[in-house]
């Protein structure tokens, strides 16, 4: 029953298409993860501050964002803002907004905890040699912040990474949508779906184990 | 003619919609219990298996952490086809969306059984119970409490997951909003009533895992 031949050969031949699409595909996360970081720090510095609306408002942004599926928020940017008058982004451009959109939500909720977490003697070792409010938050409270959360960055990389995939129903030609095609035109079924699935496989990990060393090189010193 | 309002293709839609709705509850509740059960047995093999067994359970689990669960969805539906094995888009999309739950869940309950402290495990021992005894009545409710609260973090996903069946074809929610908007081009109002749907869903649960973990927190060590 399990008689199936394997030819490799469709995947060689598109094996650039195929190397293009996963390098779109990290170049969406890394892009939707810089984006993000910065929606989530100002959102991180908005919860702690003392206005109550804003702190509400962006809960409201975090909860929506987090009990809502990605894909219909994909639909909604993709065919809904043309549709309010937006022309302004094409597929790529409009998949990064949504995605960043996405990461910030999830990004302010590690940065408040990273925030949250840095020590107190810090802030205070900083008021004691006179730094203003603004150089304490720049030159202490970020850059240990940023530490702190090195590991919560790196898992969130991670999962945008395969997020990208979704990209795929509005015909991003990232891996999915790559191997999807080669498998509607050549019916390699198996060796299309191997391949995606194990060049996600080792992208992630090759992700991780970079982003370990990073965190080695530069994690809190406790 | 009359006035072709959003409420009045809300209610020509509303069957649709319902049905829509109950597909994707069906679905998450399929892959939700599904993934509790094999996520309890894979835990239990991770901390407690045999060796290789063992190993085995943590292949499966690094291999379906790494690969985005579209193409996991998208290999079922395509490969089951190939071997002549003819289900419905419907349960390939289960069997997918179960197999990926359930290697989360397996490392949510290996985690919480580790967090155990030692000494209640001893402590176990030393009055006599036997190994499924002190599952039974010591680690496992105890861990209970550490499942619960990416358990229903997981159970989120999931509801959010089974959006990824409209691409094979299951006329869940967002297909059947699709479909909708197909038929009377209201892209943002029905977008944005399907939205709300899924939030109110994983909302409800999301504050009936809050509810639980309160009704869980008198379990402290």
């Amino acid at each position: 029953m399990l008689a199936y031949n394997f030819n490799w050969d469709v995947i060689w031949r598109q094996w650039p298409t195929i190397i293009e699409a996963l390098l779109l595909g990290i170049g969406l996360a890394v892009a939707s993860l810089a984006i993000g970081c910065i929606i989530g720090i100002l959102c991180a510095f908005g919860r702690v501050s003392r206005h109550k609306w804003l702190d509400w408002a962006i809960w409201s942004y975090v909860e929506f964002i987090r009990n809502t599926p990605l894909l219909l928020l994909i639909f909604f940017v993709y065919f809904g803002l043309p549709q309010m008058g937006i022309r302004a982004f094409d597929k790529i451009e409009s998949f990064i907004l949504t995605l960043s959109l996405y990461a910030g939500a999830y990004m302010c909720e590690v940065f408040r905890a990273g925030l949250a977490s840095i020590p107190n003697q810090y802030v205070e070792a900083a008021k004691a040699i006179g730094l203003r409010p603004w150089q304490r938050q720049l030159y202490v409270v970020l850059p240990v912040m940023f530490r702190i959360t090195l590991p919560s960055i790196s898992n969130t990389l991670i999962s945008l990474f395969k997020d990208t995939s979704l990209a795929a129903a509005i015909a991003v030609p990232e891996l999915t949508f790559t191997a999807r095609q080669i498998n509607a035109n050549t019916f390699r079924v198996m060796e299309a779906w191997l391949t995606a699935s194990a060049l996600y496989l080792a992208t992630s990990y090759a992700i991780a184990w970079v982003l370990r060393l990073v965190e080695r090189r530069y994690s809190v010193i406790r | 003619m009359a006035e072709r309002t959003f409420w009045t293709e809300l209610w020509n839609a509303k069957w649709a919609l319902l049905n829509g709705i109950a597909i994707t509850t069906e679905l998450s509740a399929y892959v939700v219990v599904a993934s509790t059960i094999l996520g309890l047995l894979g835990g239990l093999v991770l901390v407690y298996g045999w060796r290789p067994a063992a190993l085995l359970v943590r292949l499966y689990v690094d291999v379906m952490r790494g690969i985005p669960v579209l193409v996991l969805i998208l290999f079922w539906y395509y490969g089951l086809a190939l071997f002549k094995i003819n289900i419905p888009a419907f349960w390939a999309g289960v069997i997918a969306l179960a197999g990926f739950a359930t290697a989360h869940m397996s490392e949510i309950v290996r985690g919480a059984i580790q967090s155990v402290p030692a000494g209640q495990s001893e402590a176990a021992k030393a009055i006599g119970l036997r190994f499924w005894q002190r599952l039974r009545y010591v680690i496992l409710p105890q861990a209970t409490r550490r499942v619960l609260p990416p358990w229903v973090n997981t159970a989120v996903e999931m509801v959010k997951a089974t959006t990824l069946l409209s691409i094979i074809g299951v006329v869940e929610l967002l297909l059947a909003t699709q479909q909708t908007i197909a038929r009377n081009y209201m892209v943002i109002q029905f977008y944005l009533a399907a939205t709300l749907l899924y939030f109110v869903l994983n909302f409800a649960i999301s504050r009936l895992g809050a509810l639980l973990e309160r009704r869980f927190a008198y379990m402290r060590y």
